[in-house]
């Protein structure tokens, strides 16, 4: 198990190194100057220059990697073109919004699309697995911006129950406060994330609800719902995790655009704000955030594989 | 050497796709399905003679109208003819998202097949397709078009890199099953050349699992492409598409907020006719698939 847990961490290393190298080629690849890509077409040569220098581009491009990864290493980020601000600073500054709403959004999925899942499989080829498997193929078709408006629209303009935008935070403002502007954006990124897990909880359920070890279960008596959530989900969970955490990367993509939809001051509007200013230092540290936390969560997921089946020994 | 051709039944399988016999085992679903894409690409193919209007055309007199006789859906901020729009902006939203289908299969096919085939490039390749895999995909397509413009071109580029690795993983695991058969060791044995035994007896079997693909790909596609144009990383403004109709609404939500519904409408019915029609030839092509309880 150690070994394995170790071999498991190291093979990070080479995946991370190979990210970082791809983001540190993405501009210097890029057709034409890189400084005349970050600064736009309006700048002046002077404008230039700082951007060279803030960034190094005039030395040799193995040095530039070499000082890069060495400042990488220590945690330094570099520091935003457009504000000054060292970059590990605004991620500090705008992650919690991000955080508390994913984990929402995590909460809530998992509470809906379990049970969906789970009584689709119950009753398989009913109308309750037909409606299931339809919200699915529903939620991995319609944008998740459409999906946004279409909640304001149905929840905030037409009914008034909630909020159209904005952000509370529940440190500050108190935990309902917090739940009452974030149900919107939970809900919308929920959609495709509820959509995935509810489809592989069904599938995997179906191919347990089939086992021997089942029908024992029933015919010694055991209630239905203890089959169904102890004996059958249980082995049922490996598949459902792994989509969790595959599914991540779709979460990812939908807190970009549901904070821009919804307008949360989190790390997603940061991102994108960044990218539409070229601010190069700020998007080179986001897509190595994001990337580093997506294998950080799998590699999490690959982990507790051993609680939810005792089978799995490495 | 033709003793030693390969199985045609994936070829077989791929056809079987558009026999009568099996159209009609699968019931109403995917036959709407195809209905409603046939429609969608037509009408956006003939837009340019369907739409009553330029869509560029601006009336500032008739900003934001409602539906009427003249304006179907109505105006948008600038006047323009907001049913013009929809339905010339699918044009652009389909080319990008066929385009960007085509190429990241054709890539990730070759890369595939290489990896699957060459122990030694496997490691290599496979490592930079996971690392690649690890990077949010919406974030590196909108710092891609960031980087190198707003072309239709940079477009599809963009969405097309981060699809590549999907691909890959897919030919270069039917590869590895594949060239255990024995059809593929005597072709080897034989002397058959290196590009013979990949594109002749390699390829043929990644087909059909790379059709079913490439569906979910340009549904995908298609998808980025209006998430890109939503958060102003798009195509050029100048150019109606879907996401960029939509992007342009989010003002005027509140007083108009079919700006964003009817292209959005639009979206959704084509993506989910395409996913759709990507289940029903994952069952067609797959049947062990289907067993299993889809």
């Amino acid at each position: 198990m150690l070994g394995y847990l170790i071999r498991r961490v190291l093979a990070i290393i080479p995946v991370m190194l190979i990210v970082a190298i791809f983001v540190f080629l993405l501009l210097r690849l890029t057709p034409g100057d890189p400084a005349a890509v970050i600064a736009g077409d309006m700048a002046t040569p002077q404008q230039l220059e700082r951007i060279r220098e803030a960034m190094g581009l005039n030395l040799p491009i193995h040095i530039q990697f070499i000082t890069w990864m060495g400042s990488l290493l220590q945690g330094d980020l570099g520091v935003s073109l457009i504000s000054g601000t060292p970059v590990t600073t605004m991620v500090y500054q705008r992650m919690f919004p991000t955080i508390n709403i994913a984990l929402l959004t995590i909460a809530i999925a998992v509470a809906i699309a379990v049970p969906m899942g789970v009584l689709a499989a119950w009753r398989h080829r009913s109308w309750v697995d037909y409606a299931v498997m339809s919200f699915s193929v529903l939620g991995f078709s319609v944008p998740v911006f459409v999906i946004g408006y279409l909640f304001i629209l149905v929840f905030s303009i037409t009914f008034g129950w909630l909020p159209v935008q904005g952000y509370a935070a529940p440190a500050e403002r108190g935990f309902g406060e917090f739940l009452y502007r974030a149900i919107l954006p939970a809900l919308t990124l929920a959609t495709i994330y509820i959509a995935l897990i509810a489809r592989m909880t069904r599938a995997s359920m179906l191919e347990v609800l089939g086992e021997d070890y089942i029908r024992t279960a029933r015919a010694k008596g055991v209630k239905e719902s203890r089959v169904l959530f102890r004996h059958a989900l249980r082995n049922a969970a490996v598949p459902i995790l792994t989509v969790i955490g595959t599914g991540f990367a779709l979460l990812i993509s939908g807190v970009v655009v549901t904070e821009s939809v919804f307008n949360i001051p989190g790390v997603g509007r940061l991102t994108v704000d960044a990218i539409l200013a070229r601010d190069y230092p700020v998007i080179q540290a986001m897509i190595l955030i994001t990337s580093g936390v997506y294998v950080l969560v799998n590699l999490i997921i690959d982990i507790s594989y051993t609680i939810f089946d005792p089978r799995i020994r490495y | 050497m033709s003793n030693y051709a390969p199985p045609s039944s994936a070829m077989q399988s791929v056809l079987s796709l558009f026999s009568i016999r099996s159209m009609a085992k699968l019931g109403i679903g995917p036959l709407i399905a195809a209905a409603v894409l046939t429609m969608i690409v037509i009408v956006t193919l003939l837009s340019p003679w369907l739409a009553p209007y330029d869509p560029l055309a601006m009336q500032t007199m008739n900003r934001l109208q409602g539906p009427s006789a003249e304006h179907l859906l109505g105006t948008d901020p600038f006047g323009r003819d907001l049913y013009s729009r929809v339905l010339i902006g699918g044009r652009v939203s389909l080319l990008i998202g066929i385009g960007a289908a085509v190429v990241s299969v054709f890539i990730g096919l070759i890369i595939g097949l290489i990896a699957g085939f060459f122990r030694l490039a496997d490691t290599i390749i496979m490592r930079i397709m996971d690392s690649l895999m690890a990077i949010p995909s919406i974030l590196l397509a909108i710092a891609l078009v960031a980087l190198n413009g707003p072309s239709i071109t940079s477009v599809i580029m963009a969405i097309t890199i981060p699809e590549i690795p999907r691909v890959v993983r897919l030919v270069r695991s039917v590869v590895l099953t594949a060239r255990e058969e024995p059809y593929v060791e005597a072709a080897i044995a034989l002397g058959s050349s290196m590009p013979k035994v990949l594109f002749q007896h390699l390829m043929p079997n990644t087909m059909a699992p790379l059709i079913v693909q490439g569906t979910y790909i340009l549904a995908s596609a298609i998808l980025t492409e209006a998430i890109l144009s939503f958060l102003g990383a798009g195509v050029s403004t100048e150019i109606p598409t879907w996401g960029n109709i939509m992007a342009e609404g989010r003002q005027y939500f509140r007083i108009k907020p079919e700006l964003i519904l009817w292209p959005g409408l639009m979206l959704s019915l084509c993506i989910l006719a395409i996913n759709l029609l990507g289940d029903t030839a994952r069952d067609l092509l797959d049947p062990r698939l289907k067993k299993r309880g889809d």
